[in-house]
């Protein structure tokens, strides 16, 4: 069953990649999109067998694949509760995603060649959470970074979508060549790759210490931190981040692909796999804690001032994962991954959500020219409703007599981890954690304000006038077609005559999306409502969490015990920030629209600073960027032209020209001048043979 | 008494005439193959001087040969130089210079 799950997308993207011209571009949807359904209906009872308390199996061993020395490496899919969790986000996600793309990508003319590249990520991301060894990791991991290049620059067109693509892909070399290291590493120390001989071994080596560059360090800590640098890259974390919001050039549902289920948490699930071995270090669990911290807040800041839709929502993706981060390094393994599944869905529902709002409004993206689209596209409004409810953490705080708490999925996954935060004796890091969820609801509902409240700005927007431009050109007859109408594969516009629109819309009528994108909304949405409070006892709790786990994380009973010990404050702290937030934003861009002006203008420093992002990118462009292009220069000018080439190949080519000169000076085409060498020479052989 | 060593002399000295008439020529390809003739009827001298001296009659079957060959190279030297004084028009040897790279 196992093998279905992670090679049908593997034969879909195969055979809609290789064979689209043979079989056609919607049998090639189909294919992929089927091919995902069915890998999504086998991982659900996985994991509902898992929930029951099922025991993991044997790893399936696919194939011998390397064998040498005492390496011994194999293709072998591994299940267990760890691996059961991540395929049912990552197939249910990828599935939505593929049947949303249905809709999204219907006016693109390279739809298979999009939804063949769809299904090879995916396939990396199953083949990376299914790995047994770390090598067959890594295979994976490079896997999804490859996908990623080719999915952020599907629109190979866009300068600035290659741009990204190369720089993602670069971001991640860096994370991978510490990931690289670590395996190295940890073979050298423990002399295998497979992850549970690794994990077994790992306590015993605490305390050892192991030649690194110039110094001895703690063995732990120096392949923890590797390890945790690769993590750093794939799941964009303070200093690795930058690849990340400039992936939104990529087509939404990649976007959402890439953010909610794939790529992002491939360092969220290695940290955890990995859990034991981080446990025996406590300083790589320190560095883990305080860089998830860090970005965290980062991200969190940024987000509260950028204008883009997706970028807002892809600065909310970091900051989460830096959440997830924050409980792994104070040991809540299993709210990391609790906050990872709850997610999954609700950033996947708000990146569709985008996405959905993008095709209504013509391909604008900048959020200043939204408003009042509620009444627009009621469907659209309810799904990223839900999807900012959870991703705030609604939801009513297990206070007042009051069990368990109820509420939307973030609020049983963030709290989680922000009380975690507390329990685990890190008051810094539980106060971070609380500020930022304060500025997470801030600009989660700075989003929903812009862009569904308010009066239209639509009018401002060059998308929509070119939108209306072209309505004009073409007359109206197009709004009639019934197709267009009810396919809904371009928003159909009104003529600007129409006197029946509120000022602003600039006589744009957005619609509603077509049901391909609307259906994963819904799915979602109901995963955003009800994930949380379904699943929190077998992530979270202490003796269901134990028997859920079952130790494929270092699953810290004691430290969830604690979790529900602390003190009232704590507990209501994060709804409190929530609430803070909401606020916050409601009077800043519903009560009185002027107030965000004035403050950036009040702070204009402290904005610019946040709007350029830290200035993180204007940095590496001057560190890295900068001086590769000096460096390459250097060796291209003086290394290459002025010394191989002009001793290589273009100083042999001279000695052989000068040569040639003095041989055709010899050849003076008199006859008497080549019987004399010929004689000279005879004579010389001559007198050679005699005397030798 | 005319010995070996006299008909020695007579070849090397028509040898050396046939190269310098070769090599100091400078008027026209017939006198030059007529050197070539001379540096082989030297060499023929020379075969059948020692074939005497020496009572083996391999040097005058061997001159035979020479003259054979001798013939037919004058044959085809003569044959080239027709055609090639119809083509030139001259064939002054210090204007046959084709070979020049």
């Amino acid at each position: 069953m196992i093998l279905a799950i992670v090679f049908l997308p593997l034969l879909a993207a195969i055979v809609g990649g290789f064979g689209q011209r043979t079989i056609g571009a919607a049998a090639t949807k189909l294919l992929t999109t089927g091919a995902l359904f069915v890998s999504a209906a086998l991982s659900w009872p996985i994991f509902i067998s898992f929930l029951g308390g099922a025991e993991a199996g044997e790893p399936v061993q696919v194939l011998r694949w390397i064998a040498s020395g005492n390496m011994d490496v194999s293709w072998a899919l591994r299940v267990d509760q760890l691996t059961a969790v991540m395929l049912v986000v990552i197939t249910s996600v990828s599935a939505l995603v593929h049947l949303y793309s249905w809709g999204y990508m219907s006016e693109d003319p390279d739809q298979p060649r999009f939804f063949a590249y769809l299904s090879l990520f995916t396939f990396a991301m199953l083949m990376l959470v299914t790995a047994d060894n770390l090598v067959q990791m890594f295979f994976g991991w490079e896997g999804v970074g490859l996908a990623s290049y080719l999915l952020i620059g599907f629109w190979y067109q866009k300068p600035s979508a290659n741009a990204a693509a190369i720089k993602a892909f670069v971001v991640n070399r860096v994370g991978d060549l510490g990931f690289m290291l670590g395996i190295f590493g940890t073979f050298l120390v423990f002399g295998t790759v497979s992850i549970p001989a690794i994990l077994a071994a790992a306590p015993a080596q605490a305390g050892s210490t192991i030649g690194f560059l110039w110094f001895r360090a703690d063995t732990m800590t120096v392949l923890c931190l590797l390890l945790f640098i690769g993590a750093m890259g794939k799941s964009a974390q303070l200093g690795l981040h930058t690849w990340l919001p400039d992936a939104m050039e990529g087509p939404t549902p990649v976007s959402a692909l890439i953010h909610a289920a794939t790529m992002v948490t491939a360092g969220v699930f290695m940290v955890c796999r990995l859990s034991p071995m981080f446990e025996v270090s406590p300083v790589a669990l320190d560095v883990v804690r305080f860089v998830g911290a860090a970005t965290c807040l980062f991200a969190a800041t940024c987000g509260l001032v950028q204008t883009d839709i997706k970028r807002v929502i892809a600065y909310s993706t970091c900051s989460q994962l830096g959440y997830m981060f924050f409980a792994a390094g104070v040991g809540a393994y299993g709210a990391a991954m609790f906050h990872l599944f709850t997610h999954a869905f609700f950033k996947a529902l708000l990146f569709l959500g985008a996405g959905s709002v993008i095709h209504a409004m013509h391909h604008e993206q900048d959020m200043r020219y939204y408003g009042g689209l509620r009444r627009d596209i009621p469907v659209t409004f309810w799904g990223m409703m839900m999807g900012t409810l959870a991703i705030t953490g609604v939801g009513i705080p297990a206070v007042l007599g009051n069990p368990v708490g109820f509420g939307f999925a973030g609020f049983h996954s963030k709290d989680a981890i922000i009380e975690a935060g507390w329990a685990a004796g890190q008051p810094g890091v539980w106060f971070v954690g609380v500020l930022v969820a304060l500025l997470t609801s801030f600009y989660s509902w700075r989003l929903m304000f812009l862009t569904f409240w308010g009066t239209p700005r639509w009018a401002a927007s060059e998308h929509i006038q070119h939108a209306m431009h072209d309505a004009h050109g073409h007359g109206d007859h197009s709004h009639d077609d019934p197709a267009d109408e009810h396919g809904g594969a371009s928003p159909s516009t009104h003529a600007p005559s129409q006197q029946d629109l509120p000022a602003g819309t600039g006589g744009y009528h957005p619609h509603e999306s077509p049901w391909p994108i609307l259906v994963p909304l819904g799915v979602l949405s109901l995963g955003a409502i009800a994930a949380g409070f379904v699943f929190h006892g077998w992530f979270i709790e202490p003796e269901a969490g134990e028997r859920f786990w079952r130790g494929t994380i270092a699953f810290n009973e004691h430290l969830m015990h604690a979790m529900h010990e602390v003190p009232l404050g704590v507990k209501l702290s994060a709804t409190i920030a929530m609430l803070a937030g909401l606020f916050a934003a409601w009077y800043a861009y519903l009560r009185n629209p002027a107030f965000p002006a004035q403050v950036s203008e009040q702070f204009h420093v402290l904005y610019r600073f946040l709007l350029h992002k830290w200035y993180f990118d204007e940095l590496y462009h001057l560190l890295f960027v900068r001086s590769a292009f000096a460096v390459g220069r250097l060796f291209w000018h003086r290394g290459d032209e002025k010394t191989i080439d002009r001793f290589g190949p273009n100083g042999l080519a001279w000695v052989a020209q000068l040569g040639s000169r003095a041989a055709v000076r010899l050849q003076t085409g008199y006859l008497y001048t080549y019987a004399f060498v010929m004689l000279i020479g005879l004579t010389a052989a001559v007198t050679w043979a005699i005397n030798r | 008494m005319i010995g070996l060593t006299h008909y020695v002399v007579v070849s090397a000295v028509l040898f050396t005439l046939g190269v310098l008439g070769i090599f100091l020529n400078r008027k026209n390809l017939i006198v030059m193959l007529m050197a070539i003739e001379l540096i082989l009827l030297a060499v023929n001298i020379n075969f059948v001087a020692f074939s005497a001296y020496l009572g083996d009659l391999v040097g005058q079957v061997f001159a035979m040969f020479v003259l054979t060959v001798a013939a037919g190279e004058a044959a085809i030297g003569l044959a080239i130089l027709v055609i090639y004084f119809r083509g030139r028009g001259t064939i002054a040897v210090d204007d046959v210079n084709r070979m020049k790279g």
